[in-house]
Parts: structure tokens; C-alpha cells; sequence
């Protein structure tokens, strides 16, 4: 294979390029490699839009469960200010 | 001078601010048990150091630092198993989704459209359910760096020097993670 069907041939390539360059860096080179695989595959460019959505998805689920999780329960909160306290008092 | 500010309050920690770690805690790591005991470890290291809390930041900010490392502490624990078998397994799955004779995607796991980009929030809580499951099928290692990329916002360094990985390392896992999750949300939700 030529250096040119390298690439436009290879999904495993364009992808890991699709997400370097979501979170990072890409070189010139791979951005123009990227933008020739992109042109000719319909699949990766579904590939693309896909990933950076499931990115903001992941996000937003990351950040909605810091809030929806339930709290200690009593004992365990109560165990452990007296473990506290204990500490305290051995100073 | 010590003024009001830069002192700790330990008799008030639990109250103020045990809700909080554990919340904080159980998003990064799911297991409730463990989520308690690196609570309950926070606080009394935080005790042994007190006396060197300087009232720089606020102090749910400095138990929260505090908390932070022993929470990759877990990670890099959980990750550096000689043999990460939940690795070669997760890397098992995704060996055929290309072709290996020029890489491109073979007809069986080619990505559809997942018809999500509305973003329709009754849907939305449906497609998180099955996110939250694929996450977990990731292995202890790709689940890491994800979570430090992702929920933390941790730059590439950080990662591969908390982690020890090197930046190459770290660029295949965030790839193959995708891969993989990828899959198991079209697997499941078309």
C-alpha cells in the first residue's frame, strides 16, 4: 500500500487520531491525514461525531452524580466522630 | 499570627464536610464500603498533619486534596497487577473491529448512528443507565484514566505520572477505552 491508501484506508488509525485530537494534540501531518480519511469514510465520520457526544455525556453524567448520591448513613457518621475525638484527646 | 481562618475545626469535620468526601468519593470509585474507609482515612490523616494546614485554601478544599491522593493511590493499586487480566480482556473484545490486513472497520462493527443527537432528556436518562454499565465493564485501568481525564479535567502529564504511564500508554487506553464503550452503547441501546 501506498502511503496515501495508508490512510485513507485505515479506520484504527483515524480513530485513535479522532481521539487525540479530542483531548490533545495532533500534528500537522496527522490533522491532513485525518481531514483525507475523513473526506472519503462516511463511517468514521460517524465514529467522530459519536465520540465527542459521548464525551459531553460522560460529562454531564460524571457531574450529575456528585449530586444525586445519597450521604452517609447516622452510625457511620456518629462511629467516626467519635473516632475523631478519640484521636483528638490522645494529643 | 494565627487568626480564625487557617485553623482546623475537627470536631466539626464529620458534619461539615463527611457528605461531601463521600459523594465526592463514591462518583470516582464505586464501591460504597471502600468509599467509607478512604473517608474515614482522610480524617485521621488529616489529623496527624493538621498542625501543617496553613489556611492557604479553605479546609474542604485541603481534605478534599487529601482525599484526592488516596484516591489515586486506589487507581494506581488497582491498576498495576502484573497480569491486568480485566485488560487483555477488554483489548479481547475489540480485536476483531478491525481489519488487520489495512485496519478498517470490519462490516460487523461498524458504528451506527445512535439517533441521540436531540438530546431528549427522558432519553437521556435511559442512554446514562446504560453509559453507567458500560463504564463498569471497563477495566480498572482504562476506568482510571478516564475518570482523571474526564471527571477531573486532569492534564495528560499529571495522569501518566500519577498512573505511571507513559504518554504513548496513556493515548492507547484513551483510544481503546473509547473503542470499547463505543460498542457497548450501540450494543445496547440501538
Amino acid at each position: 500500500m501506498g502511503p496515501l491508501k495508508k490512510i485513507t484506508h485505515n479506520c484504527k488509525k483515524a480513530t485513535f487520531l479522532i481521539e487525540k485530537k479530542l483531548i490533545g494534540r495532533i500534528t500537522l501531518r496527522e490533522h491532513i491525514e485525518l481531514r483525507i480519511h475523513l473526506l472519503g469514510c462516511s463511517v468514521c465520520r460517524v465514529y467522530k461525531k459519536q465520540t465527542g457526544k459521548i464525551n459531553e455525556m460522560v460529562r454531564q453524567f460524571f457531574y450529575g452524580s456528585v449530586k444525586i448520591d445519597a450521604g452517609l448513613d447516622d452510625t457511620f457518621k456518629k462511629d467516626l466522630q467519635e473516632r475523631i475525638e478519640k484521636e483528638l484527646n490522645k494529643k | 499570627m494565627t487568626s480564625e481562618s487557617n485553623q482546623v475545626r475537627p470536631y466539626q469535620w464529620v458534619e461539615s464536610y463527611a457528605d461531601y468526601l463521600y459523594a465526592y468519593t463514591i462518583a470516582r470509585i464505586s464501591d460504597e464500603e471502600q468509599a467509607k474507609d478512604l473517608v474515614q482515612e482522610t480524617f485521621l490523616a488529616a489529623l496527624e498533619k493538621a498542625d501543617k494546614f496553613e489556611g492557604k485554601s479553605s479546609e474542604r478544599t485541603w481534605l478534599t486534596a487529601i482525599l484526592r491522593n488516596k484516591i489515586v493511590d486506589v487507581y494506581r493499586k488497582k491498576s498495576s497487577g502484573l497480569i491486568n487480566a480485566d485488560v487483555n480482556k477488554a483489548e479481547q473484545e475489540q480485536a476483531d473491529f478491525f481489519s488487520s490486513y489495512d485496519g478498517h472497520w470490519n462490516s460487523e462493527h461498524v458504528p451506527k448512528e445512535f439517533g441521540i443527537e436531540d438530546h431528549d432528556p427522558l432519553v437521556s436518562k435511559e442512554f446514562n443507565q446504560i453509559l453507567q454499565k458500560c463504564m463498569q465493564k471497563l477495566p480498572a485501568l482504562w476506568m482510571s484514566v478516564f475518570t482523571m481525564k474526564h471527571m477531573d479535567n486532569e492534564t495528560t502529564d499529571i495522569i501518566c505520572a500519577e498512573l505511571k504511564l507513559t504518554a504513548a500508554n496513556f493515548w492507547v487506553i484513551i483510544h481503546r477505552t473509547k473503542l470499547n464503550l463505543r460498542a457497548c452503547l450501540q450494543k445496547h441501546w440501538i
